[in-house]
């Protein structure tokens, strides 16, 4: 299919090769339009948030308040740590330019007057490029006083994160902003009633402002006939693990993930033709599929929610048969406690015994009963936190353990005939 | 006996710490994108941290005043964020990745070869100060697994082959 947020177009991070492939032309038109107008034009697409919570995009907008009494922020999620997950990397470096476009039509269709894209601190050397296509936007007149003399104004900044996975979560995201440790905020108030500053404010990811431009430019119908239904449009997949041809691919949602894993023009199949053992489809934190119950399963929100897990970011894990179940398990838990922010009790503690009976099992000193009590655990976690990085630490272990429960009674076993002998 | 590293930490932190001109320049730029100056305190500590490759107690203070924060809120973000340093570390900072993709395409053999190569383990600095061994999370080069980090460059799709060689060509 055809490329829309990564073409294959050399240089087109290059402000003028973006404008020559018809770069801007949507801001222009949208600054032609009504904020409402472009509003409902987002709604009936049918874009959905592409950070992992899958939030129709146009309903998230229209929730802020309308009129210019108090400032309005908007804030783009680039902090991009969820494991596996390696996308808006892609977009900062090939097509910044369509990230900037989308932030302006936001930025111009909520009223919003600063925008600042949150980038995580180990990206230092693509902050440099988007600061420089800032630049550039800035001394052609997209950003800044009076844009294309429409009489509107915004700024756009970036801002760099300094290493915590907790602040791709949008209120830990606005706290990291303003100068804070990274701790989620208690919601509600939501952002869009007390965001930046106790004001107004919308988060968006990266790759969801990138197909902004879009659908003003083709328009909201166009745009929702792309892939799957309920969850339309392009989507950057990564793919990574066992694979031939790691890395991300812009495909329409509702590809199959096999197709995605084995075709040629994707993930290019398993190395050494071996079987499939487990698959990890959006980020570390989404339920982990068996490698033989992948058939019919697609990447998008529907058909992924149907197969029992999720879309997250689309970043697609792929384990071969040889893969240790139970390490890979342990080692997922090990970033869930480590990046807990410690300010929730279940998560807190709730992460760090599930990472020390995660090691116990991946050592053979597990019990029996430890199997139960993980899950139990997990359970304790799930939906007892402020924000979602508890559940995200608990869906890994629930997933596993009811999907490869026979990998850690093996664990047990071996355990026991040692002991026994 | 102090270690070399305590003993760098003790000479910068008599020195009276502050940034350059040049640097508060930039400092007072960066006051003008938000509207309170507390929101300026990450970059503010980045620049800090680019000026001395540490930031110490003495900055920590000096960058609270010029934030207009108390030391404790400037100590309280130091330590939450891991890429802020309040330790000297060695000339070159190796990074590695163990997260799972990382960890599926094997991790743990480019973990093994850095250490031997740099002589340090993971949270350590070798002896001559040269390198500094971390280990760390999702780096978002999933697609490059296995990698590591130095500085702002990463290097993929490594070997611990390769990896001895970077490491090699850095001496």
């Amino acid at each position: 299919m055809e490329k829309y947020i990564l073409p294959d177009i050399p240089n087109l991070h290059q402000i003028d090769v973006y404008e020559q492939h018809g770069g801007y032309a949507a801001l222009k038109k949208a600054l032609q339009m009504k904020p409402d107008e472009i509003i409902d034009e987002v709604k009936k697409s049918g874009l959905r948030g592409r950070g992992g919570a899958c939030f129709p995009t146009g309903l998230k907008w229209s929730f802020m308040p309308k009129g210019n009494d108090k400032p309005k922020y908007l804030a783009v999620n680039g902090d991009e740590s969820e494991p596996g997950t390696f996308k808006d990397r892609q977009i900062f470096e090939f097509n910044p330019h369509l990230m900037i476009e989308g932030i302006l039509i936001g930025c111009y269709a909520m009223g919003i007057t600063a925008a600042y894209i949150y980038i995580r601190g180990e990206y230092r050397k693509w902050v440099k490029m988007v600061d420089k296509a800032l630049a550039d936007a800035y001394a052609k007149g997209y950003i800044g006083e009076n844009i294309l003399g429409s009489g509107f104004s915004t700024n756009i900044y970036t801002h760099m994160g300094a290493g915590a996975y907790i602040c791709g979560e949008e209120s830990a995201l606005m706290n990291s902003l303003e100068g804070e440790r990274g701790y989620p905020r208690v919601k509600p108030p939501f952002p869009a009633q007390k965001g930046l500053w106790g004001m107004p404010t919308t988060i968006n990811n990266v790759e969801t402002m990138s197909n902004v431009p879009l659908i003003i430019n083709k328009g909201a119908e166009w745009y929702s006939k792309i892939g799957a239904p309920k969850h339309p449009g392009p989507i950057l997949v990564g793919i990574s693990g066992h694979v031939n041809k790691p890395g991300v691919y812009e495909v329409p949602t509702g590809v199959p993930l096999l197709t995605l894993i084995n075709d040629p023009q994707y993930g290019g199949g398993v190395p050494g033709g071996k079987k499939i053992k487990a698959v990890i489809p959006g980020g570390s934190s989404t339920m982990v599929l068996r490698g033989e119950n992948l058939e019919g399963v697609c990447m998008d929100a529907e058909s992924l929610k149907a197969a029992g897990s999720s879309v997250g970011t689309a970043g697609l894990i792929v384990m071969d048969e040889d893969t240790d179940i139970v390490k890979v398990l342990a080692r997922i838990s090990h970033f869930y406690h480590h990046e807990s922010c410690g300010q929730c009790t279940p998560c807190r503690e709730g992460t760090g015994w599930l990472e020390k009976m995660l090691h116990r099992f991946e050592h053979y000193e597990a019990r029996q009963e430890d199997i139960d009590m993980l899950v139990e655990v997990a359970n304790q976690i799930e939906g007892n936190t402020i924000c979602a990085l508890g559940d995200a630490a608990a869906w890994p272990v629930q997933s596993f353990v009811k999907r490869f429960r026979e990998e850690f009674e093996k664990r047990v076993k071996i355990r026991e005939e040692v002991e026994a002998a | 006996m102090p270690s070399l590293v305590d003993l760098a930490c003790f000479i910068d932190s008599i020195n009276n710490i502050m940034l350059t001109q040049e640097n508060l320049q930039k400092v007072e730029a960066l006051f003008k994108r938000y509207p309170e100056k507390k929101a300026a305190l990450l970059p503010v500590l980045w620049i800090a941290q680019d000026q001395e490759g540490w930031i110490s107690e003495d900055m920590m203070k000096y960058v609270a005043d010029l934030v207009g924060v108390p030391y404790a809120h400037v100590l309280g973000v130091v330590t939450f964020y891991t890429m802020f340093n309040d330790k000297k570390l060695g000339r070159y900072h190796i990074e590695v990745c163990t997260n799972v993709s990382c960890m599926l395409k094997g991790s743990d053999k480019i973990v093994s070869t850095v250490e031997r190569v740099c002589g340090a383990k993971i949270g350590q600095t070798s002896a001559d100060g040269k390198f500094t061994v971390s280990e760390v999370e999702c780096m978002g080069a999933c697609g490059g697994a296995p990698m590591i980090a130095i500085g702002e460059n990463y290097y993929e799709s490594l070997t611990p082959e390769k990896t001895e060689q970077l490491l090699t060509s850095l001496k």
